[in-house]
């Protein structure tokens, strides 16, 4: 808990000061909107256990499922590569999986925005003397850490799908989760504070959520695919948050770089950096976090 | 401006497109005063309440909350208001102290001082044993003296409620009254309030009747009263159409034909009822009158009254809304 400095609510309002005490005030908004928002989910620990199923169910029915007809078929998972390595598909798509509840946690939890305002929570935060910004951002930032959480319990089932973590890749995976998440979050944040009714909804899920699911690449490699296809990969900020886990988790696991970079994410034919994809979905996270904040802002 | 003034209101007007919602309002409310803002649904009364909150911006004119302009520095009012609206914004998942916790840290309670007014206020409102039960298992009323709680939390120096007391029972209504007429004496609040209860303006010291966006009428009930002068006489007769230009010939005044029956203000009610019973050719089935209440006071200035029919189907379908809401949600 942080402690506030100043008294300012009672004193008379200062004319000119207030622009640049507005910074101390809207961090601590920032971090009790936050609070409020992880402070929930961790009370609603039913939907917390009930959120793994899902991500269970890919991994074990769906993965087990496709791993027998693929290796049936004589096909490998990224070419000879993949399968060179060792690698069955339940592996192959154990970071996709992660990158998927992290995805659908964070668009859920920026969601909870038009459930606020329809039980009319978001009216006591909206008339609070802060700034609208710290709405946008706690939101946001609340949202992504759901997400993260969502997407990296996972973890505890690499042993079971016969995954090695190390140390490194744990600690690696940390930012990029976060950077993910984050991103997502400030997404889900920006519809959401344009969203009057829970109708809509929806259609996010049906028209932004499951397409931004199949194109992320978390269930095949994105190399070799057809070239509408590959466009609208590349246009799906989701890939950029997958490609880096996979690399990490599998690269952790043993699997030769010269097999990563088989199923890596390209653009032009260049094999993008980790640091490079992480920075691009930042810039995508930054940019609807900046949208969020402008939705917020506007008073009628 | 006058800076003694808790809330002072200067030719506001509100326009939505072509919609007029608010047209030309004054008024000025002293601090320590209970005033209350009385229309009917559609009058201008939420869309003022909206701007003096600084939830929306007036098309013209200006209003001053606390002393300070509303557009000029809408963060500064808005830390020295209190704010009760008229549908529930607590959040249902969080207990009482935790809905507290977080309105003490946004509107920057200090920390020292943190606990003891969160202590204080659940005091106030008697909710001091059900503090820590999340507020989805609290009742209507207990809900709504919370938020009442909430909004005294950082001592305002205005509250606003917005219907404070719609889709209650009257006798939770009573109880919320008991706690709101205390306010002004304990805390040295000013509160400002929109109703459509024409039992609880009653409880204001100073009201203003809102029609069309434009007040019709300000003062106290009293005074308000005293507008309509004498008694209220209601009559019924075999034929209201004959009768009343014969009812108008002995009370000197126009009858209002309201709901089958004949309203007319007579200097002397005791006087009027023998002179009406013999002069009138019509049969008149039944009479009665008595000392003029706010329902007629806003009759004579609208030309019709508050139906609780009207408020009675607003109410239901919020009910039935928040039922519907709250069964989503488990």
């Amino acid at each position: 808990m942080s402690t506030p400095n100043g008294v300012m609510v009672r004193t008379a309002p200062a004319e000119r000061g207030r622009r640049k005490s507005t910074l101390w005030p809207t961090l601590r908004a920032i971090y009790i909107i936050w609070y409020r928002d992880v402070l929930r989910y961790w009370r609603d620990r039913a939907r917390l256990v009930a959120s793994l199923a899902q991500p269970l169910l890919f991994l074990i029915v769906f993965g087990t499922g496709l791993s027998s007809a693929l290796s049936g078929a004589g096909g490998g998972l990224g070419g000879a590569a993949g399968a060179a390595a060792g690698l069955t598909y339940t592996q192959f798509i154990f970071p996709g999986i992660i990158g998927m509840s992290v995805l659908f946690s964070a668009i859920f939890a920026s969601m909870s925005i038009v459930w606020d305002r329809e039980f009319g929570f978001l009216k006591e935060v909206l008339v609070a003397p802060i700034d609208r910004s710290a709405v946008a951002i706690g939101k946001s930032l609340g949202g992504a850490t759901q997400a993260m959480v969502q997407g990296l319990i996972l973890l505890i089932l690499a042993p079971v799908i016969g995954v090695k973590l190390t140390l490194g890749s744990v600690v690696a995976l940390l930012p990029l989760v976060f950077v993910l998440a984050f991103a997502l979050s400030s997404m889900g944040v920006a519809i959401a504070s344009r969203m009057r009714s829970m109708q809509g909804f929806q259609v996010v899920i049906n028209f932004l959520m499951m397409p931004m699911f199949f194109l992320s690449g978390a269930l095949f490699p994105l190399s070799g695919l057809p070239v509408w296809m590959t466009v609208l990969t590349r246009l799906d900020p989701a890939a950029y948050g997958m490609d880096p886990l996979r690399r990490v988790v599998l690269g952790g696991a043993g699997l030769p770089s010269f097999a990563l970079d088989r199923m890596g994410l390209t653009l032009f034919d260049t094999v993008l950096p980790i640091v490079v994809e992480a920075a691009i979905l930042l810039g995508f996270g930054i940019v609807m976090l900046a949208i969020a904040v402008r939705n917020f802002r506007v008073r009628d | 401006m006058n800076d003694q003034l808790a809330i002072s209101v200067r030719d506001l007007a509100k326009s939505f497109g072509p919609v007029e919602a608010v047209r030309g309002i004054d008024l000025e409310v002293r601090p320590g005063e209970i005033f209350g803002f009385l229309g009917p649904n559609g009058a201008g009364k939420s869309t003022t309440i909206n701007i003096l909150c600084t939830l929306m911006r007036a098309t013209s004119g200006t209003a001053c909350v606390a002393g300070i302009d509303v557009d000029h520095d809408p963060a500064a009012v808005r830390s020295r208001i209190g704010l009760v609206f008229q549908d529930p914004s607590l959040d249902q998942q969080l207990t009482a102290r935790e809905n507290l916790e977080f309105h003490a840290f946004v509107y920057d309670v200090p920390a020292s001082i943190r606990k003891q007014r969160i202590a204080e206020v659940l005091e106030m409102v008697e909710l001091t044993d059900r503090a820590d039960s999340v507020v989805m298992t609290y009742s209507g009323g207990m809900r709504r003296r919370l938020e009442i709680a909430r909004g005294m939390l950082h001592t305002p120096d205005v509250l606003f409620l917005d219907e404070p007391t719609i889709g209650l029972d009257p006798q939770t209504r009573r109880h919320i009254w008991g706690y709101l007429g205390e306010l002004p004496k304990r805390a040295g609040v000013t509160i400002f309030m929109t109703t459509h209860y024409m039992d609880e303006a009653e409880y204001c010291d100073r009201i203003a009747i809102i029609d069309h966006g434009r007040i019709q009428a300000i003062g106290t009930p009293d005074e308000l009263k005293k507008m309509v002068g004498g008694d209220v006489v209601s009559i019924t007769t075999s034929d209201n159409v004959a009768a009343l230009p014969q009812i108008e010939a002995i009370a000197g005044s126009t009858p209002i034909a309201d709901n089958g029956t004949l309203r007319v203000e007579v200097p002397d009610g005791a006087g009027f009822v023998p002179r009406l019973v013999r002069e009138t050719t019509v049969e008149v089935t039944s009479v009665a009158f008595r000392r003029p209440s706010l329902d007629d006071v806003f009759l004579k200035l609208t030309g019709r009254a508050i139906r609780e029919e009207e408020a009675g189907s607003t109410d239901m379908m919020r009910m039935m809304g928040r039922a519907w809401m709250g069964r989503g949600r488990r």
